[in-house]
């Protein structure tokens, strides 16, 4: 896929870094992220994005940031009838592509609503982890790191 | 070409029939590029010769550019109408997420048309149109608790726009505005009223479409270089440290911040309401218009004890900006900054533009003080230099008149002063009350020959500047002259819906650059071109709906007081009004 690295040695760190979200207070609603993951795959929009930044009941409480948070043991990947959803090292899934029946049950096993939909190709589009967004956010508030580290932070 | 055709579609909507159709007008984006210069022809079709501005005729038109959802800061909309303040060409542009959310929705335009007999609100959502019953919404005083409702029942959450009025736009105050995500606004000429009279609460609009470039490589490099552009460079950090409030004490400094009315341009108190005091005790969170890493929004936090219970507290989130803070604070003599910060919060509730309102109260304090006005007319409330309390009750009576007199000043200052006399002190240029510029010639002439009578039309403000630190004055002729090639380029930034805050970045050679990866090939030739085209279409709309030149008249107190420039003389600028009438013809 464009922009992933595929280069050995990123791999290996895409392997046990993941997409973490740190202080959202600091957020400021720009949505530089959701641009930049559609713009990965060379498209201007949001149809393809897989982070989605939206208040938190009105902007004056800030926002929230909805994105793969790498589950250990993912709960799409456990409704998945087609196992289309290959849980990965470290956490999170894979898609494939060729399995997958685009029949929505992951996105409705995931209770933080961090799989969006493809409406043109009728498949889940889930965060790769490949950390495109965080060099887009004007905060910092979006890093590849070890995951659990932003969290214990606060 | 566009090599995205969904910017040629244009949503028109009936309210009359609750009815909509999209018609595709590709011609119309390549040869006007989107926002100001297609939202003019577009008003110029759809809005008969001398119609009522609050009658059903009267078209809003609202349109976006190709850049939006592009590239960053192209964030804008571009409202046009009929303006119920003025009489005459009403447009108004708006951040918050209102451009992504038209864009990405599929559409370049929206015109909306007709009125409807109960009052509703329009959703729409991608290519579906709702029209919503929003009969218990009417009347609901707070603007926050109509953005509340309207959130918890529509989809379509961080990729939409809640655009709404408050009850000044319900009763036609014919300066209430429209407000976007809380915060921001089409503040200027009236827009609100227009959406009052046709009985409109509010346009939702969401989608988050693709949009195809026309090559993925160059794209992603000219969007990291303006990405870069935008976080480190130095013509952004005001915008995102102390935001537009950062220009309180400056302009204090160089004797142009209107005070009193305009008795003054220092104010004593300038420290109490700057950016920076602001950002020291009250500074609560900073927001950004979508696809803006800038994020010049700022909120202050008030936090207040209840009276009548110990222990008790709530805490307000208030938008400020250094217009509010010119027009509400120093114009009034308001030193104390929570009781600017209320007042503010007041006309925000209510849904007014800020900037007339306090330019309305400051000439209502003067006149009282010269006793042209009294407590008979205004019933009660005794304007006071400072006395915010008396100003944030009296927000409501302009939205609830109880007599004639607050009935006048919702009809605007030129209407008022008419009525009441001092016009010498009404602070209004082209029947727009002024913004928060006494720098020189060069912001006053700018106001009064901008097509929408607004500082932002040609910066005069800039243009003093620039004489300030070269120390020649220009020649009245040569000053209108770069006001109006300024204005003409500014046509090209509002027809791409670029903020004005990112002008500096948006080069013509840049703008060039960043067209050609959305497929429209415009030369830096064409832009000129194109800009005095718009402009003069604008003109031309103005004078078919009765405007000239020749009516408008700069108060006299613009001439009693200094400016950095020096004493302004009403020689320089009838030369100056003089060589603007001639470029009209």
């Amino acid at each position: 896929m464009t922009g992933v690295c595929v280069k050995e040695e990123c791999r290996m760190v895409q392997d046990t870094t993941k997409l973490v979200v740190g202080d959202t207070e600091r957020c400021v609603g720009c949505q530089s992220c959701m641009f930049a993951c559609a713009r990965r795959l060379g498209e201007a929009g949001l149809a393809k994005t897989c982070i989605g930044v939206r208040s938190a009941g009105g902007m004056e409480r800030g926002f929230i940031v909805v994105v793969c948070r790498a589950c250990d043991d993912p709960s799409c990947a456990k409704a998945c009838p087609y196992s289309a959803l290959k849980p990965q090292p470290g956490g999170g899934v894979k898609l494939d592509m060729s399995r997958c029946m685009g029949c929505d049950h992951c996105r409705k096993a995931c209770m933080i609503g961090a799989i969006y939909w493809d409406d043109e190709g009728n498949k889940p589009m889930i965060c790769s982890h490949c950390g495109y967004c965080g060099k887009y956010c004007p905060h910092g508030l979006l890093k590849l790191g070890i995951k659990g580290d932003a969290y214990a932070e606060r | 070409m566009l090599k995205d055709d969904s910017l040629s579609n244009i949503l028109y909507i009936d309210l009359t029939k609750k009815s909509f159709r999209i018609e595709k007008r590709p011609d119309l984006f390549e040869s006007r590029i989107g926002g100001s210069g297609v939202a003019i022809r577009l008003l110029a079709e759809e809005c008969p010769q001398g119609c009522d501005p609050l009658g059903p005729d009267n078209p809003i038109v609202f349109a976006v550019g190709p850049l939006t959802a592009m590239f960053p800061l192209a964030s804008k909309t571009v409202a046009m109408f009929k303006s119920p303040h003025t009489g005459n060409l009403g447009e108004s542009h708006c951040g918050g997420r209102s451009s992504a959310a038209i864009r990405l929705a599929g559409y370049g335009a929206i015109v909306i048309k007709g009125a409807s007999e109960i009052p509703l609100y329009l959703a729409i959502h991608g290519s579906q149109v709702f029209f919503r019953d929003a009969s218990p919404l009417w009347g609901m005083g707070n603007s926050f608790t109509v953005g509340r409702i309207i959130r918890e029942n529509e989809p379509g959450a961080g990729v939409r726009t809640i655009m709404r009025i408050g009850g000044a736009g319900e009763r036609l105050v014919s300066y209430a505005c429209v407000t976007a995500e809380t915060y921001r606004h089409f503040g200027r000429l009236g827009l609100g009223a227009v959406f009052g009279s046709k009985k409109l609460k509010a346009v939702v609009v969401s989608g988050k479409r693709s949009i195809p470039v026309a090559e993925k490589k160059p794209y992603r490099e000219l969007y990291d270089e303006i990405y870069q552009l935008a976080v480190t460079s130095s013509v952004m950090k005001k915008y995102h440290d102390l935001g537009t409030a950062g220009n309180v004490l400056p302009l204090n400094e160089l004797g142009s911040l209107p005070t009193r009315n305009l008795q003054s341009a220092r104010f004593e108190f300038a420290e109490n309401i700057s950016g920076e005091t602001l950002a020291k005790n009250y500074l609560g969170r900073r927001l950004a218009c979508a696809h803006c890493p800038v994020g010049c929004i700022h909120i202050a936090a008030l936090r207040e004890p209840y009276a009548d219970e110990a222990f008790f507290y709530k805490t307000s989130m208030i938008s400020y900006d250094y217009e509010p803070i010119f027009s509400l604070g120093s114009l009034l003599e308001i030193s104390e900054p929570e009781g600017l910060l209320k007042l503010m919060e007041q006309v925000e509730i209510w849904g007014l533009d800020a900037m007339s309102t306090g330019v309305i109260f400051a000439w209502a304090t003067e006149a009282m003080d010269r006793g042209l006005i009294s407590e008979k007319d205004t019933g009660g409330p005794r304007f006071d230099w400072g006395n915010w309390q008396t100003y944030a009750q009296a927000v409501r009576m302009i939205v609830e008149p109880p007599n004639e007199f607050f009935r006048t000043l919702a009809r605007g200052l030129d209407c008022a002063s008419a009525k009441y006399g001092g016009e010498e002190f009404a602070l209004t240029f082209g029947g727009n009350e002024m913004a928060g510029y006494h720098t020189g010639p060069g912001a006053h002439l700018g106001t009064m020959i901008g097509a929408r009578h607004s500082h932002l039309d040609n910066a005069g403000y800039a243009a003093d500047q620039k004489a300030l630190s070269t120390g020649s004055i220009a020649e009245p002729e040569a000053l209108v002259q770069s006001l109006l090639e300024e204005e003409g380029w500014r046509q090209i930034l509002s027809s791409l819906v670029i903020c004005f805050f990112a002008r500096g970045i948006y080069t013509p050679e840049m703008v060039s650059r960043a067209l050609r990866v959305s497929g429209l090939q415009i030369s830096q030739d064409d832009f000129i071109r194109t800009g005095k085209e718009i402009l003069r279409e604008k003109n031309f709309f103005k004078v078919r709906e009765g405007f000239s030149l020749d009516n408008l008249h700069f108060p006299k107190r613009i001439f009693e007081l200094t400016t950095p420039a020096g004493d302004i003389q009403e020689g320089y600028l009838h030369r100056a009004m003089a060589e603007a009438k001639r470029e009209q013809q």
